[in-house]
């Protein structure tokens, strides 16, 4: 295991060394100390690395990850784990708003609460947040599934595409085009697979589940309220 | 009774085509979406003239003398700036408003004559990274097909926060275009009338997008430049703050600039023109001692080596084009012209790039038309306008005795109208007036 020291060392010099791994592999397992809310941590890794961040990190800590599986010991920024293509990334606190924007696919798990738009233009990724998740969560949201085992803000899933959202909590609203559906037994088995893949016990029968009405995906003159 | 006939008064106000669209608009019930940039006069670069030498200038031999036309880009920060031969550029248009045949055969164009071309809302196709030799990624609000990889395969990355045609508003691509591929490129279903964030949906501000920039030059190890577009409205604060956010270059666009698809009412309302644009981003870079430094490439209406030669003069370091590299290609060529009236338009009037149906297969997903065109022949056809373009700076730029593009100045320019003269900051024709600058 190598260790850097962002009290010494600077982000540059931490990215640079995790993307030499992609080059060639010298070492898989690396940790990070005093992160201090420096931004930028750990993005554009592509190795299956496993790395450890002892602390708070900035803006975008993880952003664009691939392959790597990270774990972050304190409370994100904005963007944590952005367009994310695979790996995992686990924040042991709280996330900031617009977690896991845009991501692709692996899986995001936050132990606290993400604050607004978690999820926001998500196209594949996992999310499960065992804490609430603020307003505007999963908005534009494409593809890949969110689960919320707290509460939900305002306009959840709003102008959704074709992510599934699981909610155990009390949704405070939801948004255009986004509506309350059927619980069925593939969206259980669905659900268990993804909460023990994130290691969370929770029972899916607790949830509810929300996905697109898909009245919105062309336009109608008739829905124009909706905006 | 008289026997002339009546000499109908057509309003000034209510004319056929406000009328035409009172019309469309009652029995529809919604905008009309087209493509394009504004199609109303504004005042433009038609509106400035050049200076050649005489006695107090002496020209540089027409035919004969070096006249430079390379620029750099991207020097401020990249480790790997671009070196374009020459300083007009293909703007980012995308795989889905575009064929996949157009969108190569913009890439052999620009290579041909050694100059950059730019994806667009949907990411980065094979056939576009396969002919570029210098491709510029854009970097979307809605971030559609946009992965690590691709950015890593990209020369440079080109951050953008609007554009000319749509200030404040995101793309379009109505549901005749999202075909399997084109939706299979942005996670959407097949057929969805594709409406595009107008807003990054992780940072907000000049601040978050000073990180932004931080992450992506950590993604891609500091190597590749950073551009940031911005469609031109209040362009003396945007640039100052796309400059202070970490940008090597601004891409300024002005409304003439066009779009796949947007809103008649947005394409001619909202924006400025390229004219008053272009002073007032010089002006920010000038006071901020960044002007040459971070590079400042204007679009937006850019038709000749007249347009290409005035821009540099008010201080551009290279342009772009879109709409003019598409009509290189054939857009709008007449001998489309039969097939062009039975979709109800003209050559020389096609707009409806949204439809799909465009007959000369650059703007359709439609395999049977995007077939018709052929990207080699298409991209030598683009590479001879960008020559015609470069050649014709030239001329314009010896005739002031310039040896170089980037030699020309303000000083080359007097305007035709009052309008041009404010806009542009230089003098009225025959006088030493710049309106708004100097009493008479």
């Amino acid at each position: 295991m190598k260790t850097i020291d962002l009290s010494a060392a600077t982000v540059r010099d931490l990215n640079q060394a995790l993307h030499d791994q992609a080059k060639q592999l010298t070492e898989r397992e690396w940790t990070v100390a005093h992160p201090d809310g420096k931004h930028n941590i750990a993005a554009g890794i592509d190795e299956a690395l496993k790395i450890d961040i002892h602390g708070h990190a900035g803006y975008y800590c993880a952003g664009m990850n691939k392959k790597a599986d990270i774990t972050i010991h304190g409370n994100v920024g904005v963007g944590v784990a952005e367009n994310m293509m695979s790996g995992a990334v686990r924040v042991k606190g709280s996330a900031s708003q617009s977690a896991g924007a845009t991501a692709h696919g692996g899986l995001l798990v936050i132990e606290g609460d993400a604050g607004a738009r978690c999820g926001i233009s998500m196209k594949g990724i996992d999310i499960v947040v065992q804490g609430n998740a603020g307003h505007m969560s999963c908005f534009l949201g494409q593809a890949g599934r969110l689960v919320i085992c707290g509460d939900a803000g305002e306009n959840l899933g709003d102008s959704l595409y074709e992510v599934r959202i699981y909610v155990k909590g009390a949704v405070k609203s939801l948004g255009s085009d986004c509506i309350e559906k059927e619980m069925r037994p593939e969206h259980l088995q669905e659900l268990a697979e993804l909460l023990a893949r994130a290691g969370v016990r929770e029972d899916p029968k607790h949830f509810r589940r929300y996905g697109s009405a898909r009245q919105l995906y062309n336009f109608k003159v008739d829905n124009a309220h909706a905006y | 009774m008289s026997t002339h006939p009546p000499i109908l008064r057509e309003s000034a106000t209510f004319d056929r085509l406000v009328i035409q669209e009172i019309h469309r608009a009652a029995e529809t019930g919604i905008y009309d979406i087209r493509g394009g940039g504004t199609k109303r006069r504004v005042p433009h670069f038609d509106d400035l003239l050049l200076l050649g030498s005489s006695m107090s200038r002496y020209p540089l031999e027409g035919y004969r003398e070096k006249c430079g036309t390379d620029v750099v880009l991207g020097a401020r920060f990249a480790k790997k700036p671009l070196h374009l031969k020459i300083p007009v550029t293909i703007a980012g248009m995308s795989f889905g408003s575009l064929s996949a045949q157009a969108k190569e055969a913009l890439g052999r164009g620009a290579t041909i004559v050694g100059t950059s071309t730019t994806t667009g809302d949907g990411g980065m196709t094979p056939e576009e990274r396969g002919q570029s030799e210098t491709l510029v990624y854009q970097y979307l609000p809605s971030r559609y097909g946009m992965n690590p990889d691709d950015i890593r395969k990209a020369d440079a990355i080109e951050v953008v926060l609007g554009q000319g045609a749509k200030p404040g508003g995101g793309g379009m691509l109505l549901g005749m275009k999202v075909t399997e591929r084109v939706a299979g490129m942005r996670t959407l279903p097949i057929g969805v009338d594709q409406r595009s964030a107008c807003r990054h949906p992780d940072w907000t501000g000049p601040d978050d997008l000073a990180i932004k920039i931080a992450e992506l030059r950590e993604v891609t190890d500091w190597e590749k430049p950073i551009y940031v577009k911005i469609g031109a409205t209040r362009p003396y604060y945007d640039v100052k703050l796309a400059v202070k956010s970490g940008a090597d270059v601004i891409v300024l666009d002005g409304m003439q600039g066009g779009t796949a698809a947007t809103q008649e009412v947005f394409i001619e309302h909202v924006g400025i023109p390229t004219l008053p644009a272009i002073p007032l981003a010089v002006q920010a870079l000038r006071e901020l001692g960044m002007h040459r430094q971070v590079q400042l490439i204007v679009s937006g209406g850019i038709r000749s080596g007249a347009d290409v030669a005035k821009a540099m003069a008010l201080g551009a370091d290279a342009v772009s084009i879109g709409t003019a590299a598409l009509i290189a290609l054939g857009d709008n060529h007449p001998s489309l012209d039969g097939e062009l009236r039975k979709i109800g338009s003209a050559a020389g009037f096609y707009d409806d790039w949204h439809e799909g149906k465009d007959p000369a297969g650059i703007t359709t997903q439609d395999p049977e038309l995007a077939k018709r065109l052929d990207p080699v022949q298409a991209g030598r056809r683009l590479a001879n306008y960008l020559r015609v373009l470069v050649l014709e700076a030239q001329t314009i730029a010896r005739a002031c005795g310039k040896s170089h593009l980037h030699n020309l100045d303000p000083d080359d320019l007097v305007a035709l109208t009052v309008e041009a003269a404010a806009m542009a900051r230089v003098p009225l024709a025959g006088t030493d007036w710049i309106p708004g600058r100097q009493t008479y």
